[in-house]
């Protein structure tokens, strides 16, 4: 018996993994630069 | 290209370049993807699944070009002793684990319905698997190192050793036999259908920038984390000095 693929299920994943991944990287790396010169204008500051 | 080696020269480039590549490369790369997912049509062999092509390529790409960029800058520490040398390879690093991850992840959505497979231990799969593992030992090291205070040498060393991998990555599919196709694009040769190599080209580019633009926000905050830091030591070794000075009291 031969099993059904529906190859858009396959299409959506790889998008969806691939936005998803780069997505999550853009916004961790801007979010750990906003911190780290938050910080660093802090300790200026003081 | 030695004077942007300065931080502070760095810097005023960085703030004005990050947005211009994340917003450009977010335009590219939507538009790519919209027009590889829509307007171009099935391919003969693997039908609706070549859509993949348009993430997979971009992210293979990056991920040998992200360690080829780490080995370079780990050429210019080690020769030119640059102070930004060792902040670019590691603000490298993540960025290119990341794309590595998305390139394994989605070739092995791809292989499922085009190869009955998700995984084969072949040449280039597992070459690509072993860069992943690369890119982690490369962090570890690094950021062990940049914490205990030791030498940046390390990591350099292990980042141009790494390098070997990647002409093995690339010349895999033809030293042994693989389900994986052979090289479809070399240098001035292609052997993609203009239909899909237009697009395909447009997201190369896009995730290019938009890879770009966070090698850029890394270096930045590892830049402000280091100026922190050496900020907070001057300080506490200040406040020591006077005491360090001052004639011991008491009876």
């Amino acid at each position: 018996m031969r099993e059904a693929l529906d190859q858009w299920d396959f299409v959506i994943a790889a998008y969806v993994v691939a936005i998803g991944a780069t997505l999550a990287l853009i916004a961790w790396a801007w979010h750990a630069m906003r911190v780290a010169e938050k910080r660093r204008d802090e300790v200026k500051r003081r | 290209m030695h004077g942007y080696a300065n931080p502070t020269r760095f810097l005023s480039l960085a703030s004005w370049l990050t947005p211009l590549l994340l917003g450009a490369g977010a335009l590219l790369t939507v538009a790519a993807l919209v027009w590889g997912l829509i307007y171009v049509s099935p391919d003969r062999l693997m039908g609706e699944t070549v859509r993949i092509l348009f993430i997979h390529v971009p992210s293979a790409w990056l991920g040998m070009g992200g360690w080829t960029g780490i080995a370079i800058a780990s050429t210019a520490l080690l020769i030119w002793k640059h102070p930004l040398a060792a902040i670019a390879a590691r603000g490298i690093a993540v960025p290119g684990m990341v794309f590595t991850a998305i390139c394994l992840a989605t070739g092995s959505i791809w292989g499922r319905p085009t190869w009955g497979t998700w995984w084969v231990w072949d040449g280039r799969l597992t070459s690509m698997l072993v860069l992943l593992f690369l890119y982690a030992g490369y962090i570890a090291l690094a950021q062990a190192s940049a914490r205990d205070g030791g030498s940046s040498k390390l990591p350099a060393i292990f980042g141009l050793v790494g390098a070997i991998n990647i002409p093995i990555i690339n010349r895999s599919v033809v030293w042994w036999n693989s389900l994986h196709q052979p090289p479809s694009l070399t240098a001035g040769k292609s052997a993609i259908d203009g239909e899909f190599l237009v697009p395909l080209l447009i997201a190369v580019l896009g995730f290019s920038l938009l890879f770009g633009g966070a090698v850029l926000m890394r270096m930045r905050a590892l830049i402000a984390e280091m100026q922190a830091e050496a900020r907070l030591r001057r300080r506490a070794l200040d406040d020591e000095a006077p005491m360090a000075a001052a004639p011991a009291g008491g009876a």
